[in-house]
C-alpha cells in the first residue's frame, strides 16, 4: 500500500511540476539557511568533553569584595579568574581528586637549526593533573609527574602540530626544546585534541585551538613567565611592583579546575572552597562574607556565554526564514491539493476512506520534504563554505558539518514539511465525493 | 474599485490569504530587524580610529627571552626604523587601535573617589607617538622628551608624569570646561597627573560589537613611557607619497630589524588598514550572511505570492472570462488582483510591524541590542507592499489575457 502511495505521490508531483519545484526550492533554501547557522550554533553550544562535563568544575572566589573594580562581575559579583594566592591555596589543600591552576603564556621558540628563524609558541602553564583531568590523548610519552610539579622541572608537553613542525612528527620524548633561551625536555606529545569551545580558558580565542606547549605551572612562575591572557588588577589594593608583587597581589589571571567524580564530591568541594574563603577572612585578607562558586563545564559555558550573540541572532533569523519557507510550501500544497479535489472525489467514491486520502497526501508532503532536505543539504554545504571564506580563522573551526548535522537536516526537513502539510491534507480528507462528482 | 467582491472572494479562500499575509508579516519583521543590524555593523566597522591609517604599519616584535639591554635595543630599532627612506616617524607602543589587545584604566578626579569617573584605554608611547600615529593635537602640547621614562613591563606600576587624552575622554571627565591643566588620578596612586594635551580622536584597541571597549570607544589616554617589554609593537608611519609602496617599506623595516638582532620574532607585520579588515571581518561576515538571508527571504515570499496567485487565476479562469464577457476591461482584472494583494499585504504589514517591534524588544532584553528606529519599520512595510505588487503583476497580467470567449465555452 505504502509503495502504491509513493507512486501516486511521485505521479502527482510530476503532474504539477512548477508548483512542486517551487515547494522543494522553498523548503531547500529554508533548510539550507537554518542548517548553516545551526551547525555553527551547535559547535558553539557543543559539549567539549561529553564524558566528564559534569565532573569538571571551574572555581570562582571573590577576592575583591563588594567594591567592584573596573570590570563589574557576574550576578553573584564573581570574576572568571582567581589570584595567584588563591590558586596556591587551593593547590596546597589538594581537596579534589585532581586539580590544576593554569594560565595562558607563550614563548619564542628557537629551533636547533640556526638557519631557521625563531617563532612564537602559545603555551599553557598547568599542573600535571591537567592531562588526566581533561582526558587529553597522548601520541608519545605522557604527562609530567607530581614530582616534576614540586621540583619545578624543565619539562614540556607539546601538541602534535608543534611536534610535526619541529621534530617532523617523530617521537621527540627526551629531546629538548629551546623556549626563550631555556632548554625544556619533552616528556609527552599530544595526539589530536580539539575541545570546542576551549572551555578551560574562555578569556581569549574561545573557539581557537588549544595551546601548542604545556609546562609546569611552578616552573612558569619561577621563570616569571607573564600571562598572555586576561590580567585584571581591578581590586581595591594596588600591587607592589615586580613579579613578586604580582604574585602577592589581588590581581586575577589564573583559571582553576577541579575534577569531582560524584555529586557528593562536588558538594563537599563547594563547601571546602567556601571554608577556604572564610579562613581568608579570619586571617584578615578578606573583609567580607565568603563568596565562592563552582560550575561544571556545561554551567560554565552558559555562564561565560560561549554561544555568541551573533550566532543566536543568525539562528533566530534563519529559523524565522525557514518558517516563512514552510508557510510558503503550505500555501502551494494547499493550492495543489485543492486543484486535485476532483481526483480525490473520484477516489473517495471508489471506496478510499478519509484515512487513506490523508495518508496518501502526507506521504506526498514527506516526499517533498525529503527532496527539500536533500537540496537543503547541498545548500548547507555551500553556506558553510561561504562562512569559511567570510569569517575569521578563529571561527572557522565552527563550520564543520558532521553526520549528525546531516541527519538533523533531513529529519527536520521531512518533519517540518509533513507538519506544514497537515492542514492541506486535512482539507483534502474533507472533500465530499458526491459534490466533486456532481461538479464534473 | 469595488472592494466587496474581492473581500467575499477572499472569504471563500481564507487559508490562502492568511498564509500569504502571515508570510508577509514575518518577512517584514525579519527584514527590518536584519536591515537594522546590518546598518549598525556597517557603521561600527567604519568608525574612524583617529590615526593616519592609510600610511601606517605595525610590526609586532617578540624578543627571545628577556635581553638585559632591552631599552637600548628598542631605541636602536626605532632609530633604524626612523632612518628608513620614506618613513615619517616610528614609535614603540603597548598597543594600537583595532589590535583587540591592550590595557584599561579607571581614571578618577580625586583620589578618595569610590568609583572611577571614566574608563580609558592606555597607549604607552614617547614624544614620537603623536607623529607616528598621525594624531591631531587640538589643544595643549606634545610630551617633552624629559617627561618620558622607561616602564618595564606590566608589573611596573609607576604613574606617568603627564598625560595626553582624547577629546571624548576630556568631555567625559571635564564636561563644559577645558581639560588642559586639570589633573586625573590613576587607580590607587595618590599622585595627581596633569593633562597637557588633547587629541581629536584615538580609538581604543577593542572593536567587538557590545564587547569590552564598546562603552568607551573613543576614551584613550596616552602616557609618556618607553614601554620596555619582551613583546611590544613598533608603529611606523610612512609619507603619503609612499603609500603605494608601503609593502616595500614594510619589507625593508623587517629586514633592518632582523639585521640589527636575530634573537627576535616578528610575529606579525601589517598595515592598519589590514588590522581594520581583520578586526571587523566577522562583522562584515554577519552583514553578508544577513543580506543573503534577506534576499532569499524576499525571493521566497515573492515566488510564494506568484505561485499562489497563479493558482487562483487558473481556478477562476471561467469567472474571469465571464467578467470580461460582461464588459470588464483588462485593466479592471489586473486591478482586481492588485487590490486583493494590497489588502492582504496591508494587513500583513500591520501585523508585521507589531512583530518587528516585539522581536526587537526581545533582542534588546536578551542581546543588549539597540532599540529599532521606527524608520526601519516604515521602510520595511513599504518594501513588503511593493514586493507584493511586483509579485502579483505577472499572474494578474496572465489573468487579464484570458479571452472573454472562454465564458461561452462549455465547462
Amino acid at each position: 500500500m505504502l509503495n502504491y502511495y509513493f507512486t501516486l505521490a511521485l505521479r502527482s508531483l510530476k503532474r504539477n511540476a512548477v508548483l512542486t519545484v517551487l515547494m522543494i526550492a522553498a523548503i531547500g533554501v529554508g533548510i539550507g539557511a537554518s542548517m548553516t547557522t545551526l551547525t555553527v550554533f551547535r559547535a558553539m553550544a557543543g559539549d567539549p568533553i561529553p564524558n566528564k562535563s559534569r565532573q569538571l568544575f571551574a572555581v570562582q572566589i571573590d577576592n575583591w569584595g563588594p567594591k567592584r573594580g573596573i570590570v563589574g562581575g557576574d550576578e553573584q559579583n564573581l570574576q572568571e579568574q582567581i589570584s595567584y594566592l588563591d590558586a596556591i591555596g587551593l593547590m596546597t589543600a589538594h581537596a579534589a581528586q585532581r586539580q590544576s591552576a593554569m594560565y595562558a603564556t607563550g614563548f619564542a621558540l628557537t629551533p636547533s637549526n640556526p638557519d631557521l628563524r625563531p617563532f612564537v609558541v602559545q603555551a599553557r602553564a598547568a599542573y600535571g593533573d591537567f592531562f588526566a583531568m581533561f582526558d587529553v590523548p597522548f601520541r608519545y610519552g605522557g604527562s609530567w609527574t607530581a614530582a616534576d610539579d614540586a621540583g619545578r622541572a624543565d619539562v614540556v608537553v607539546i601538541s602534535r602540530k608543534l611536534n610535526d613542525k619541529v621534530f617532523g612528527g617523530a617521537n621527540s620524548v627526551g629531546k629538548t626544546l629551546n623556549l626563550d633561551n631555556h632548554d625544556y625536555r619533552v616528556v609527552g606529545v599530544l595526539d589530536r585534541w580539539e575541545p570546542l569551545p576551549k572551555f578551560y580558558d574562555l578569556n581569549n580565542n574561545k573557539y581557537g585551538e588549544p595551546e601548542e606547549a604545556f609546562i609546569p605551572f611552578t616552573r612558569a612562575i619561577d621563570q616569571q613567565l607573564p600571562s598572555w591572557g586576561n590580567n585584571n588588577c581591578g581590586g581595591d589594593t594596588v600591587p607592589a611592583p615586580g613579579w613578586e608583587g604580582r604574585l602577592h597581589s589581588e590581581c586575577i589571571w589564573i583559571q582553576f579546575w577541579a575534577e569531582l567524580p560524584s555529586a557528593a564530591d562536588a558538594g563537599r568541594y563547594g563547601m571546602f572552597v567556601n571554608n577556604y574563603a572564610a579562613e581568608q577572612r579570619r586571617a584578615g585578607r578578606f573583609h567580607w562574607a565568603p563568596n565562592t562558586r563552582i560550575h561544571n563545564v556545561r554551567e560554565w559555558l552558559t555562564h561565560e556565554h560561549a554561544v555568541s550573540t551573533e550566532a543566536r541572532i543568525l539562528v533566530l533569523v534563519s529559523f524565522s526564514f525557514l518558517l516563512v519557507c514552510l508557510l510558503n510550501a503550505m500555501g502551494l500544497m494547499l493550492a495543489k491539493i485543492m486543484g486535485r479535489a476532483g481526483d480525490i472525489g473520484v477516489r473517495r467514491a471508489l471506496g478510499a476512506n478519509r484515512r487513506a486520502i490523508f495518508a496518501q497526501c502526507l506521504i506526498e508532503a514527506g516526499v517533498v520534504g525529503l527532496a527539500g532536505g536533500l537540496l537543503g543539504l547541498a545548500l548547507t554545504a555551500l553556506g558553510l563554505a561561504g562562512l569559511r571564506s567570510l569569517l575569521s580563522d578563529e571561527v572557522n573551526r565552527l563550520t564543520h558539518f558532521s553526520l549528525e548535522d546531516v541527519a538533523i537536516a533531513v529529519i527536520l526537513s521531512v518533519a517540518a514539511t509533513v507538519l506544514a502539510g497537515l492542514y492541506p491534507t486535512w482539507r483534502a480528507a474533507q472533500v465530499q465525493p458526491a459534490w466533486q462528482l456532481k461538479a464534473q | 474599485m469595488e472592494l466587496r467582491p474581492i473581500l467575499s472572494a477572499m472569504r471563500r479562500n481564507k487559508a490562502g490569504a492568511i498564509l500569504i499575509g502571515v508570510q508577509m508579516a514575518i518577512t517584514l519583521a525579519i527584514l527590518c530587524n536584519a536591515l537594522f543590524i546590518i546598518q549598525q555593523r556597517v557603521a561600527l566597522s567604519k568608525r574612524p580610529s583617529g590615526t593616519d591609517e592609510n600610511n601606517i604599519f605595525v610590526i609586532s616584535n617578540q624578543w627571545v627571552g628577556s635581553p638585559p639591554d632591552l631599552a637600548a635595543k628598542q631605541q636602536g630599532d626605532l632609530a633604524a626604523l626612523r632612518g628608513l627612506p620614506g618613513v615619517v616617524d616610528a614609535v614603540a607602543s603597548n598597543s594600537y587601535p583595532m589590535s583587540n589587545s591592550g590595557s584599561t584604566e579607571g581614571l578618577k578626579l580625586n583620589p578618595d573617589q569610590k568609583n572611577e569617573s571614566a574608563l580609558t584605554a592606555l597607549y604607552l608611547t614617547d614624544e614620537h607617538g603623536l607623529q607616528a600615529f598621525g594624531l591631531k593635537l587640538v589643544a595643549g602640547r606634545n610630551f617633552n622628551a624629559d617627561e618620558v621614562v622607561d616602564k618595564f613591563g606590566y608589573t611596573d606600576y609607576r604613574p606617568p608624569s603627564v598625560v595626553i587624552i582624547t577629546r571624548a575622554l576630556a568631555d567625559k571627565l571635564f564636561p563644559g570646561k577645558s581639560a588642559l591643566g586639570q589633573g586625573v588620578y590613576f587607580e590607587g596612586i595618590p599622585k595627581q597627573v596633569p593633562v597637557v594635551g588633547i587629541v581629536d580622536r584615538l580609538q581604543v584597541p577593542w572593536t567587538q560589537a557590545g564587547g569590552w571597549g564598546s562603552k568607551f570607544n573613543d576614551n584613550s589616554t596616552i602616557l609618556p613611557f618607553h614601554f620596555v617589554n619582551a613583546h611590544m609593537d613598533y608603529i611606523v608611519r610612512v609619507q603619503p607619497e609612499q603609500a603605494g609602496r608601503i609593502a616595500a617599506v614594510m619589507k625593508d623595516a623587517e629586514s633592518k630589524l632582523i639585521q640589527a638582532d636575530r634573537a627576535r620574532v616578528l610575529a606579525k607585520t601589517q598595515t592598519l588598514a589590514e588590522a581594520r579588515a581583520a578586526a571587523y571581518q566577522d562583522d562584515r561576515g554577519l552583514v553578508v550572511i544577513l543580506s543573503v538571508v534577506c534576499a532569499a527571504l524576499v525571493a521566497v515570499t515573492a515566488f510564494g505570492i506568484v505561485g499562489l496567485t497563479s493558482y487562483w487565476v487558473s481556478q477562476r479562469r471561467r469567472q474571469i472570462g465571464i467578467r470580461r464577457a460582461l464588459g470588464a476591461t483588462r485593466n479592471a482584472i489586473v486591478q482586481y488582483f492588485q487590490t486583493e494583494n494590497f489588502l492582504i499585504a496591508a494587513a500583513g504589514s500591520l501585523a508585521g510591524v507589531g512583530m518587528a517591534v516585539a522581536l526587537n524588544l526581545w533582542m534588546v532584553s536578551t542581546f543588549e541590542m539597540e532599540r529599532l528606529h521606527t524608520g526601519y519599520a516604515i521602510i520595511g512595510a513599504i518594501l513588503v507592499l511593493l514586493l507584493g505588487q511586483l509579485a502579483v503583476l505577472w499572474p494578474a497580467l496572465k489573468a487579464a489575457s484570458i479571452p472573454p470567449a472562454l465564458a461561452t465555452r462549455a465547462a
